[in-house]
Formats: C-alpha cells, structure tokens, sequence
C-alpha cells in the first residue's frame, strides 16, 4: 500500500487532538502547557508539509518555515516569562497567577 | 508493503507515543525528552514527504534549541512537580470529552475530503525538478517571500531582546564594567600626587 495525504493528515491530527488534551490535563502545569503548544504547532506544520509534497507547492513549506520562526521566538519569550514569574514569586503554579484578576 | 511505508508507520507510531508521554510523563524532564523524541520522528517524516531542508532544521533549530531551552528552564527552575501533577484526573473526563470531540470533527475533515486535478495544476510556486529542496525553497524564500522573511527576522530579533530584557538582572552588590567611567578617567583624576614629607613616611 501507498502512503497518501491522508496518512499522514490523520497523524497530524491525532497530534493535535494530543497536544489539546495536553493543555487540559495539565492545567497546572504551565511548561508542560508550553510544550503541548509545541506539540500543536508542529502538527499544523506536517499538515502544511503533507499539502505541500503532495501539491507541488513550495508555499506551504515557506509557511511551515515562518511557523518555526513563530514558534521558536514564542518558546523564548514565554519560557523569560517563566523564569521572571519564578524569580518574583517563588512559584510557577497557573493558579497562583491571579495578579492581573483574571 | 515497502520501506517507505514502513518508516511511515516507525515514525508516526514513534511521534505518537512519545507526544502522548509528554503530556502523561511525571516529571517534566522526562516530558522534554520525550517532546525532542516527537521532533525527531517528525523530521523523519519530513524527509519521507521530501521537504529536506525543513526536517533539518526541525533537528537544528527545535531539538538544538527550542528543546534545549525548555530543559535549562525544568533543571533550573527548583519545582514541586509532584504538586502541579495533582487534579490531573480530575480533569481526565472534561479532557476526554473535548478531545474525542476535536479528534472526530479532524477525523471527519481528513476523511471527507477531496481535492481536484485543478488545484494541483494551480499551484503557485511549482517546485522546480532540477533543483534541491533547499536550492527550490531558498530561491522562492528570496525572491517572492522576501518581506516575509525580513518580517520573520524582526520577529526573532523581538524575541531575542525581549528575552534579554526580561531575564536580565543587576544584582547592586555585584561589580559590573563601566565602559563610560573607564574612557572619563584622566590622568587628572586617577593619579594623585602627595608630597611626602622627608623622614615621616606617608
């Protein structure tokens, strides 16, 4: 048998429904959430991948790249976050941050 | 059954349980490595789907440096993680529920769709056979897709200063170089001179 699009957009999707109940499970948890978040992006980008293999279209890879800028940047600045919060406030548990009255 | 589907299957399989012990491991650690195992896996489907050049730098810029920053972050930060895993059943039935529903509605999406002949002849930038993934990719990266890739520069540049700022701290009892003060200094104001009388010492 051939690998088609499909295969590979059911594991894409199985990775996002993975990384969604990740950031239920572990509500607690902020770096694991960071991480499921991880998880989800990278899924998208085997989406755009798949799309872009089996169209002979090198925009989803141009998309995919930025995606990875995107991501990369966004893992750096909340992981700053992180380590400011823990500095101030000796904890990093999500439902200590109630400073703002969310 | 031949070899490409059968590292399909390896690196799907592979990604799937890894990301699943991302979310399930105990200590965060463990979830770190398990989330490079998942990027790993999914470079190597990468490489089956022929987008080399990004299955690179998914090893280079995710496991090299995303992944790595999260485990300096785990290691450095001293917490109870025990404590943060509490209520993870207590949310198991909320979290069952919303991912069987977002997984049937993908399921429904991937499995009910049909893509036309047209829509392959229209692509916009056809990928060029002569050429490398990376030579096709960099030549639509420079040419049609420059400002974005400006804009994704200033992006990083943002998130580099950002997290300097944000981590950066001046402890008061720790001696620092002032560059300003160093080139102020004259002879005027770093050499003094004192007359010292004979025979009484200074």
């Amino acid at each position: 048998m051939t690998i088609g699009l499909t295969h590979y957009l059911t594991v894409a999707a199985v990775l996002f429904t993975l990384g969604v109940l990740g950031i239920i499970l572990n509500r607690k948890n902020i770096i694991v959430i960071l991480m499921s978040i991880e998880l989800i992006l990278l899924s998208v980008n085997i989406n755009l991948v798949a799309f872009s293999s089996y169209l002979g279209d090198l925009t989803g890879q141009v998309f995919s790249l930025f995606i990875l800028t995107v991501a990369a940047a966004e893992a750096a600045i909340g992981l700053a976050i992180l380590v400011t919060y823990y500095r101030n406030r000796g904890s990093i548990a999500v439902e200590d941050i109630n400073v703002l009255k969310g | 059954m031949n070899a490409a589907a059968a590292f399909f299957y390896l690196f799907s399989t592979c990604m799937i349980a890894s990301a699943f012990m991302v979310i399930a491991a105990r200590n965060p650690v463990h979830s770190v490595l398990f989330l490079i195992l998942a990027f790993v896996n999914a470079s190597g489907l990468f490489l089956l789907l022929g987008a080399e050049f990004l299955a690179m730098i998914l090893v280079v810029v995710y496991v090299g440096a995303v992944a790595v920053l999260f485990l300096f972050v785990v290691m450095m930060l001293d917490v109870d993680f025990a404590e943060l895993k509490q209520g993870f059943l207590q949310y198991l039935p909320i979290g069952a529920l919303i991912g069987t529903v977002v997984a049937i509605e993908l399921v429904m999406v991937t499995t009910g769709w049909v893509s036309s002949d047209a829509s392959i002849a229209s692509a916009g930038t056809p990928a060029p056979d002569d050429l490398s993934n990376t030579a096709a990719l960099g030549r639509v990266l420079y040419t049609k897709h420059l400002y974005f890739f400006q804009a994704a520069g200033l992006v990083l540049l943002t998130a580099m200063i950002g997290a300097i700022v944000l981590t950066l701290s001046h402890k008061p009892d720790v001696k620092r170089q002032v560059i300003s003060e160093q080139n102020e200094r004259d002879r005027k104001t770093a050499v003094e001179l004192k007359k010292v009388p004979s025979r009484a010492g200074v």
